[in-house]
């Protein structure tokens, strides 16, 4: 189970988990998880256009993904940020409708890209998935305490000259990014279910701010860990198990702050 | 306050100075012609019905909003960003749901280096700063709690920390009683004197009812009709002066220490 090719799914799939974990917990806090949801799946156009065109899908990705997050970033200022969500993800998925149709043998990919491939990575992929990964880590880490300031007091966060529009829009492109790395190896379904799952889990069982994220990184790992085992067991998709697993969390930290 | 202290203060310059403001929203002139100022560890009303603009004044002491005429003066010069540390903000309420993972303790750690990047990593340094700001306010006993459990009242209080921990020398609010019960906004009231008393922190306070601070303010900025009068109550609350500034005829009705505006006839 740790060999070969399976040791590149353990890296990637952890690298994917701790991402998952500290832009879910903003996602989450800030409540931008609708964002969280049409970003990655307006993104798998990208991957369906780049592919019919004959370019790394990863690029498709990038494109559609940082576009949609400036998108929803520069038209949430005047509009309803929820109307501006749906309406860059149904424009999105249109085009990507498009995209599939017109391609003859996407079927295949098609699917990998919802729901990810975890088990198929090869070494050559595992490189950039490191390097974007950190890249993103280090950008949620850096702008954490103007995160938590915008979130919590955006008019004062405001008046102490710290913009909640820009910091909105980095969240964003950071999110954006983090998608577009991910998508490949979890797919989009499953990108979202592991950035909402183990963030709200952890917010339930913590008050602290960054012991929440600790957690809901934790959680993440413990998901996406288990998942694999799971799925390489029954020969079950591991979708079914990371979307599972990311509820039952939930529902465990609910149960857990009833009680306290 | 008396004869002789206000003679005192008058001779003091003025901390905070808006001369001549007007603010305009949607192509329509919503402010004109507002000037006043404000002086060290004066506490001012900043009062008015409902929609006259007390928001968008603080707004535009703030920076957040650009007058379409007029300055603000700190210290006596034109207002900048470097100004942004003199001067500390408490929203009306906090925007949150009850189980963001935010305590009490982090909304005032905040306020200390919000706009820092990174963790902020903590150190008993930062903890006696925090601690010392949550004792000033009356919130150590719910240092701990989520804010979003808290009441207003209790609420109030962590902003007001929040705010004060940066150590302005002027603090703004926003209709911080709205939403209050009476005994969390006669606490609140007497916090707020007692910091511009004993700290000299200039208090700046909007309000749609002026009677809860009667005990406390120095000063009055009566905002209506899109002008301003200023002064003390006395001076500036009376049938004549404020119909002259609603443009139609009110009276002032004195009962029991309280005040009340009536729209005449």
């Amino acid at each position: 189970m740790f060999s070969g090719l399976m040791l590149n799914t353990w890296i990637t799939a952890s690298i994917v988990a701790v991402i998952a974990g500290m832009t879910g917990f903003f996602a989450v806090l800030r409540g931008s998880t609708f964002a969280a949801h049409a970003i990655p799946n307006g993104a798998f156009a990208g991957a369906a256009g780049a592919s019919l065109i004959g370019i790394n899908v990863i690029w498709g990705l990038a494109v559609f993904a940082v576009g949609g997050a400036l998108g929803i970033g520069a038209l949430g200022r005047k509009a309803r940020h929820d109307v501006v969500t749906a309406l860059a993800l149904v424009l999105m998925l249109g085009l990507g409708a498009l995209f599939v149709s017109v391609s003859t043998e996407y079927a295949e990919e098609t699917y990998s890209l919802l729901f990810g491939e975890v088990f198929g990575v090869s070494t050559s992929e595992v490189l950039p998935i490191v390097g974007l990964g950190l890249v993103s880590a280090a950008a949620i880490a850096l702008a954490f305490r103007p995160l938590m300031l915008t979130s919590a007091l955006p008019e004062v966060a405001d008046a102490q000259g710290v913009s909640t529009r820009k910091m909105e829009l980095y969240f964003l492109v950071v999110m954006a990014l983090a998608t577009s790395m991910t998508i490949p190896v979890v797919g989009a379904l499953l990108m979202f279910s592991l950035m909402i799952g183990p963030a709200a889990a952890a917010r339930s069982v913590t008050a602290r701010p960054g012991v929440a994220m600790a957690l809901s990184v934790a959680i993440a790992l413990a998901t996406v860990w288990l998942s694999i085992t799971l799925s390489y067991r029954t020969n079950w998709p591991l979708g079914f198990f990371v979307g599972v697993g990311g509820a039952v969390f939930y529902l465990i930290g609910q149960a857990a702050r009833m009680r306290a | 306050m008396s004869q002789e202290t206000a003679q005192h203060k008058t001779e003091q310059a003025d901390l905070l100075k808006l001369e001549g403001i007007g603010v305009r929203l949607g192509g329509r002139l919503v402010l004109s012609d507002v000037t006043f100022g404000i002086r060290k560890g004066e506490f001012t009303g900043l009062i008015g019905p409902n929609g006259a603009g007390k928001t968008t004044l603080l707004r535009v002491i703030l920076g957040l909003q650009e007058p379409s005429g007029g300055q603000v003066l700190i210290d006596g010069e034109p207002r900048q960003a470097h100004h942004n540390s003199s001067i500390g903000y408490v929203p009306q309420k906090l925007v949150i749901d009850p189980d963001m993972p935010l305590r009490a303790r982090d909304v005032v750690s905040l306020g200390l280096d919000g706009h820092r990047l990174g963790f902020g990593f903590p150190s008993s340094r930062r903890r006696e700063l925090i601690d010392m700001a949550l004792r000033d306010v009356g919130a150590e006993k719910f240092a701990d709690a989520r804010v979003g459990e808290l009441s207003g009242g209790e609420q109030q209080r962590v902003l007001i920390a929040h705010a004060l921990i940066s150590r302005p020398r002027m603090l703004l609010l926003d209709e911080p009683l709205a939403n209050l019960d009476l005994k969390s906004e006669q606490e609140i009231v007497a916090l707020l004197g007692k910091l511009a008393r004993d700290n000299e922190i200039s208090v700046l306070l909007s309000a749609h009812d002026m009677n809860p601070l009667l005990s406390v303010m120095d000063r009055i900025v009566y905002v209506a009709n899109g002008h301003v009068a200023t002064g003390s109550t006395d001076e500036v609350v009376t049938s004549e002066g404020l119909t002259r500034l609603y443009g139609h005829h009110v009276d002032v009705v004195r009962v029991h220490n309280r005040v009340l505006v009536v729209a005449g006839e």
